[in-house]
């Protein structure tokens, strides 16, 4: 499974392990991996991500089959979880696998910046002052134009 | 036609989905949109900023100026905050 939208915990290292461990052609992996932030100045208590399973699956595969070529990966898989989660619970990983590091490397900040702005989650943020949804980013528009 | 909806406008709207009928001269999700618009005043409101709503024809992203022709499920959100 490359692409994967669960609702369950996941450990972040069994996923790497796993994903490294066939491919004997590979120079370099690259993994990314997102947390739930829960800092002094913006303290929150849970973050709940809403999806739309469907689209995210199909977002998900065009921009994973988007990296492999442009980027001429051995292999890619993204893994996003949708549910409610405490800090430092993993949100989402993405992990690629290439014959040298610059395509790994390059290869994982362009799925990480596509899957922001164009993969159907929605961050809901409960604290100390309540519930809010997290509004988008202009910081996050800008970092996905600059591969186009 | 099934319509969906996700994040603060399901919120706002009370309601995760509705089915429609829409009249022929509605064609595309801008057309949906105005429709739906004239004909419930709370959606009115939910909908106002126009350029804060993201669609999706049967599960695939459209922009307002897509044809409804073939769709069976439309789906209205915010932008995506993903990651």
């Amino acid at each position: 499974m490359t692409v994967r939208v669960i609702s369950q915990h996941f450990d972040p290292g069994e996923q790497i392990n796993a994903f490294v461990k066939d491919h004997h052609g590979a120079g370099a992996a690259v993994t990314f991996t997102g947390l739930v932030r829960s800092s002094p100045s913006d303290p929150i208590t849970t973050l709940t991500l809403e999806c739309y399973p469907e689209l995210a699956v199909n977002q998900l595969d065009a921009i994973r089959s988007e990296a492999l070529t442009r980027f001429n990966l051995l292999a890619a898989t993204i893994i996003h979880r949708y549910g409610t989660m405490k800090p430092g619970n993993p949100i989402v990983q993405v992990m690629t696998l290439a014959p040298h590091r610059g395509d790994a490397f390059d290869g994982a900040q362009f799925l990480m910046d596509y899957l922001k702005t164009d993969a159907p989650f929605w961050k809901k943020e409960t604290g100390p002052a309540g519930t809010k949804w997290i509004e988008s980013k202009s910081s996050d528009d800008r970092a996905r134009a600059r591969w186009e | 036609m099934r319509v969906l909806y996700f994040a603060w406008l399901r919120e706002r709207l009370d309601r995760s989905e509705q089915q429609v009928e829409p009249p022929e001269q509605v064609k595309t999700v801008a057309d949906l949109i105005n429709w739906m618009a004239e004909n419930d005043e709370a959606f009115a409101l939910a909908v106002e900023k126009r350029s804060l709503i993201r669609a999706a024809i049967n599960a695939q992203i459209v922009s307002h100026d897509a044809s409804l022709a073939d769709a069976h499920t439309i789906a209205l959100f915010p932008p995506m905050t993903g990651g």
